[in-house]
């Protein structure tokens, strides 16, 4: 009786899945090559495990903290509580804390490992530039985002790619002092060529899996778009806030944005945005452009009659 | 939440539990009986308008539908603060039958329901007065949330945005005879400056 207005977007889950396959086969031929070169695997695992637990019980706090976000009472933000509670309601969810943060930059991000544990934070800028059916717009992306636990697999998307990191780390120590006895062992060359072609290696392998934890992370942004435009019904306000947000950020002299670049990953918009192609490879959000294509798209298949 | 979807990134839009609606007036009997609070034979749907042309016919059929109920029924739509629409049923008077209020309501969700629009339901509520203050708007409202299939009751301090929680407490223990009551208090949704009388 009941049925969903909105059809799967198989291009995007399948785009999704394979970055994520990608990612992983990146790991499992780094972890190859460390074990091939004779690093200590368990100290690289060890010392991933703890950015790993860091990162995943106290990112809302780090996240938090650095942009000087405070929890709001319902008392002290009525109408903001008043749309996150409807939000809640109509996705059946459960209402994540929600934060203020005082800065003049438009910005909103979700945090937490857990649909308990989240944590909602909006900008003072962004409440200021908004209607408030654009900020409920922008806040049913940040409620997406929690649904999707993008930060647990974020998280563990970046952990891989942490690993990886250190894997050349390992393997870099291990061409100086497997260097080293290689030449007074056998005081040939070769040896040498071969541990540097794997130091190249294991970089190619750290930037390809940094690429395709930037690239994940589009991805999500553009499902938390879709789930965030079929939650208000109005893919078209969305567009709209994307519209002021990031028109309005790149306005903004970026020296003082540069304290949260760090958590460009969370937000709704990044904070520093580069217009080149090479950075579209790195970026953490999709363009402005793709974003918009995909909410027209959508605002398209409402207007078709069922 | 399945991992599948985790992976995927993707919600499944929460459904609508309709069913649940016609436990109301049962209910509605033992808040006269317990707490000498009667019905204002007033109803409202709250939910969220989506776009497109689809929509619009939705909401059309809708209307038609209601008008066509006939009897004393008067149908009021408003658009609140937060840009949800309420469709108000009325009765017109007190001796109105709960029973058909909560058939028209009933009517006005599987209508948004059949076409697609489920997802788009917030919640169902209805108002109470003291029996006592006959003609007086409502002071207490049942709550209906469609996406978890439970109740609570909503009791707002005229003139200014503070509920009487002990009240909405206490009524919670009525209520739970004949409704499901919602157990997590979080999800005892405000509902300030509510269209329904």
């Amino acid at each position: 009786m009941s049925r969903s207005k909105f059809q799967v977007d198989h291009g995007l889950t399948a785009r999704m899945v394979s970055t994520m396959f990608l990612l992983g086969l990146v790991y499992a031929v780094a972890v190859t090559a460390a074990i091939f070169a004779g690093a200590q695997i368990e100290l690289v695992v060890a010392i991933a495990a703890i950015f790993l637990i860091v990162q995943f019980f106290f990112s809302d706090k780090i996240a938090l903290w650095s942009m000087k976000g405070e929890i709001v009472t319902p008392e002290r933000a009525p109408q903001l509580h008043a749309i996150v509670d409807r939000l809640c309601a109509l996705a059946n969810m459960p209402k994540p804390k929600v934060a203020v943060a005082q800065s003049d930059m438009p910005n909103a991000f979700a945090t937490g490992r857990s649909q308990k544990a989240a944590v909602l934070c909006v900008t003072t800028g962004i409440l200021r530039r908004l209607s408030p059916e654009e900020l409920e717009a922008v806040l049913a992306h940040e409620l997406s985002h929690v649904a999707h636990r993008d930060v647990a697999v974020m998280t563990i998307a970046s952990f891989l790619g942490i690993l990886a990191g250190l894997v050349t780390r390992m393997l870099t120590w291990g061409v100086l002092l497997g260097g080293g006895r290689g030449r007074s062992n056998q005081g040939g060359s070769p040896l040498i060529i071969v541990e540097l072609a794997a130091l190249a290696f294991a970089a190619v392998i750290y930037v390809i899996s940094f690429m395709l934890v930037r690239a994940l992370s589009r991805y999500r942004e553009l499902a938390a778009d879709r789930s965030g435009a079929i939650l208000i019904g109005q893919p078209r306000v969305l567009a709209n806030a994307l519209v002021k947000v990031t028109g309005e950020i790149g306005r903004i002299p970026t020296r003082d944005l540069r304290t949260s670049q760090a958590f460009n990953a969370f937000f709704f918009a990044p904070a520093l945005t580069n217009g080149n192609s090479i950075g579209n490879l790195f970026a953490t959000h999709p363009k402005l452009e793709v974003r918009l294509e995909q909410l027209a798209k959508l605002e398209a298949s409402m207007g078709r009659t069922a | 939440m399945k991992i599948l979807d985790i992976l995927a990134g993707r919600t499944k839009p929460a459904q609508a539990d309709l069913e649940a609606l016609f436990g109301l007036p049962s209910a509605f009997i033992t808040l006269e009986a317990s707490e000498s609070l009667v019905p204002t034979g007033e109803g409202g749907v709250c939910y969220k308008p989506a776009a497109g042309q689809s929509f619009a016919q939705t909401t059309e059929e809708m209307e038609s539908l209601l008008g066509l109920g006939g009897g004393p029924i008067k149908v009021r739509e408003e658009t609140d603060q937060y840009g949800f629409h309420w469709v108000v049923i009325g009765s017109g008077s007190d001796t109105g039958d709960p029973q058909a209020l909560v058939n028209q309501v009933h009517l006005v969700n599987t209508t948004l329901q059949e076409q697609g629009f489920g997802p788009q339901l917030l919640c169902s509520v209805f108002g109470f007065r003291p029996t006592s203050a006959a003609g007086s708007p409502a002071t207490t409202y049942v709550v209906y949330l469609y996406k978890r299939g439970t109740f609570y009751p909503f009791v707002p301090l005229p003139g200014r945005e503070q509920r009487a929680v002990e009240t909405e407490l206490r009524l919670g223990i009525v209520l739970a005879e004949d409704l499901k009551i919602e157990k997590d208090k979080a999800n005892w949704m405000a509902l300030w400056g509510l269209p329904v009388h």
